[in-house]
Formats: C-alpha cells, structure tokens, sequence
C-alpha cells in the first residue's frame, strides 16, 4: 500500500488539476455565452439576404449566373472548420473523421480534391495526411468578426469562380445545446437548391440596374456568409464542447479526490492501530 | 410628414432600426433617393455614406459591400460593414488610408492592387462619414 506521503502528493495534485479545469470551465461557460449572442446577432442578416437571393432565383427563370449552376465535378474542395487547442472533447476529431471518410470514400488521388481548413488541430491533421491545402487560416479569435474571416471566405468562393474547384462542401459541428453538437455536412456551392429554399417569394422586385449585376454582387456575398454563418456555430459547438469536457474533468478529479481521501485517513488508521498495538505489547512484554 | 422604417443590417448584429423620411444612397447604377412608398427594389451599393433623413437633419452612415432592399414602408440595408460615425475608429481608417495609398504606389499584381483601391475607398469613406458628424 501506498505510504501516507504518497497519497498526500497525489490529493493535493489533482486538487491543482481541478483548480485549472474547473477555470477553464468558467472561462468557456462565459465565451460560449458571447459566441451564442453573435450567433444570434448573425440570424437577421442572413435571414434577409436567404429572402432576397430566394427571390431572386426563384422569381427569374433565366437567372443563370455560374455559381448557381451546376457543372462536371473535376475538384472538389472541402473546408473544414477545427479549433485551434485540443482539450474540448471529441470536437476536433468528430469532424476531422466525417470529413476524412468523405473524402477516401469519393476520391481515388489527391489531385481530385482540395482542402481549406481552419484551426491548428485539422491543419496538422491535414498535413499528416498529405492532403492539398489551399487555404489555411490559424489564431482566429473567440468571437471573430466577419471581417477576419472575409478574405478567406472571399478567396475561397473565388476558387470556384475562378473553376478552381468545382464543388464545395463544409464541414463543421453544428451547436444544438450546450451538451450536444453534431458534425454537419453542406453542399455550399453551387448554390442550387435556392428556389427551394422559399418557395414563394414574399415580394417581386424591382431591380436596379439589372439582376445580372444583382446576383454579381449578391451570390458571392450570399456564399461567404454562408461560411460566416458556420464558423459562428461552430465556435459556439467548441466552447460548449470544452466546458462540458472541463465539467466532466472537474467532476471526475472530485471522485478521484473522494477516493484518495478514503484511502488516507484508512492507511493513517491502520497506522494508529499498529502504534497502539506496539507500545501495547510492549507495555506486556515488560510487566 | 410620412416615414419609413429603417434597418441597417450587418453579419456582427444590426446596426441601427429607426423611421426616416427620406433614403439617399449611392447606388452602383448611380444616387437613389428613396421615399415612403417606394415600389420594391433590390440594388446593390458602391462604398459610400446613405444618408438618412429625419426632421431638417440627416443621419450618415459608412457602408461597404452592401445592397438596398426597398418595400413601401421599410428599407433595409445589408452590408458587410456599416457604421455610424460614433463608432468609427478614426485613427485605423487613417492608417488604413495611408496603408493603401502605400501599397498603390509600389506596383504590384492585379489582385493586390484591386485589394488596395478598394481599401482605400473604404478608408476614405470611413473618413468622411466620421467628419459628417
């Protein structure tokens, strides 16, 4: 059995584990709080503009801006969203082996496929598998604005104007609550599932000067808040995959705590009795 | 004296929702004043200031990578960034500027040149809007 010393040292290290798990789980409690309400501020801004792009597509037949086609898929690209520190649970990988199993599963070479990715933990990953890289992005904060993230959503829906890729998938963990997040897969270009989207437009429009140049602007706007739109939800699913990973953490160095603490006082018990035992048989022996 | 609402939306939250008289804006196709009852219109906005009118005085704001949706009583903005000129942050759109006019002068490639002039348009914008105040 272990010496009274021994169980002291490990006692008083979990205590100072717990001490920083149980801080980390504050510290996600409050981000996760914040990435909620940005979440939540995002929703009007995409619900209009999914309004107007609905109603434009769906209101002209002859609407047949590129990115809303489909056309032969020789390159797909993929961008999936990691964080950038472990320590959240099966965050990172949950979405790493849905987007890997996809990607063995539909391409032979890797000249068929291209990632972007975000987050440290899915670049190494990416890197280990030797897979194309295009765009990386790393150290994006807790609570991005949509102008860190633009250039990147910017130059990503270029690489499918610009027939780089031909398709576009993301992959991420959507936030259902603050226990459950799931990995989601979405098909974001090319947009052709728009005009069942909303199926009667609320209002026809005017459109000055033209829809053409409308949907120019409108589309690859539409794409990038799309990808916005998952990076916000996604930040919302890693601290709430953190703070339930640091409350179980917490939670598991209490038991391990409970149980060394039982330990100790037995062994010093045990130690007692002997003690008197001794001197006991001592005190006899003598007599 | 009738009005309309307005609301200015952007990705990070909406901006401002208020009833105005009049919407002016720089359209791409060219300046567009709105009015109450206006039929619906949807057009897309250069980098510029809408102005916003209410009892004799107007209220600007610094939009870029916007649209205009019209409906006969609302008007809502879409942009990826608006601001009112108390939230601008002068001295980064002045480093912005002179950022850009940097990099205008040292000639690059087409894409790194496009980037910049619309930088500084922002900037300049931005600029603007902060002194309208």
């Amino acid at each position: 059995m272990a010496s009274l010393h021994d169980i002291k040292a490990r006692i008083s290290s979990t205590k100072k584990t717990k001490q920083i798990t149980s801080a980390m789980h504050m510290v996600s409690a409050s981000k996760l709080n914040r990435a909620e309400q940005n979440a939540k501020h995002f929703v009007p801004y995409m619900e209009k503009i999914q309004e107007v792009v609905a109603s434009i597509a769906s209101g002209s037949m002859d609407a047949n801006h590129p990115m809303l086609q489909s056309r032969e898929v020789k390159k797909t690209g993929y961008l999936v969203i990691t964080a950038d520190r472990g320590l959240a649970g099966a965050y990172n990988s949950n979405v790493l082996r849905k987007a890997m199993n996809a990607i063995r599963s539909r391409h032979a070479s890797p000249d068929e496929y291209t990632v972007i990715v975000f987050g440290k933990v899915g670049r190494e990953f990416f890197k280990k598998q030797n897979a194309p890289i295009s765009y990386e992005i790393v150290g994006l904060s807790d609570q991005p604005d949509f102008a860190d993230i633009k250039s990147i959503a910017n130059d990503t829906v270029n690489l499918f104007v610009n027939e780089e890729i031909d398709e576009l998938y993301i992959y991420y963990n959507h936030f259902i609550n603050t226990i459950s997040q799931e990995v989601e897969e979405k098909k974001i270009l090319p947009l052709n599932d728009l005009a069942s989207a909303d199926s009667k437009p609320k209002s026809s429009y005017e459109y000055e000067p033209n829809q053409e140049e409308i949907l120019k602007v409108l589309l690859p706007q539409y794409a990038e808040s799309l990808i916005y739109g998952a990076i916000l939800d996604s930040k919302a699913s890693e601290h709430a995959a953190r703070m339930t990973a640091m409350k179980n953490a917490t939670d598991n160095a209490d038991e391990l705590i409970d149980g060394l603490t039982l330990t100790f006082n037995r062994v010093r018990q045990a130690a007692i009795t002997q003690e008197i035992t001794e001197i006991v048989g001592g005190a006899a022996a003598l007599e | 004296m009738k009005t309309l609402t307005v609301s200015v939306v952007t990705p990070d939250g909406p901006v401002l929702e208020d009833a105005y008289e009049m919407v002016s804006c720089k359209a791409e196709s060219g300046e567009l004043g709105i009015l109450p009852g206006h039929i619906p219109l949807v057009a897309p906005l250069t980098i510029s200031a809408v102005r916003l009118k209410k009892e004799g005085h107007s209220d600007h704001i610094a939009v870029s990578g916007g649209f205009l949706e019209v409906r006969p009583d609302k008007v809502t903005i879409l942009a990826q960034s608006a601001e009112k000129p108390g939230d601008i942050d002068i001295e980064r759109a002045r480093k912005a500027k002179e950022r850009a006019e940097r990099r205008l002068q040292e000639k690059q490639d087409d894409v790194d040149f496009k980037r910049a002039e619309i930088a500084l348009k922002r900037a300049i914008n931005r600029l603007k809007v902060a002194e309208s105040k």
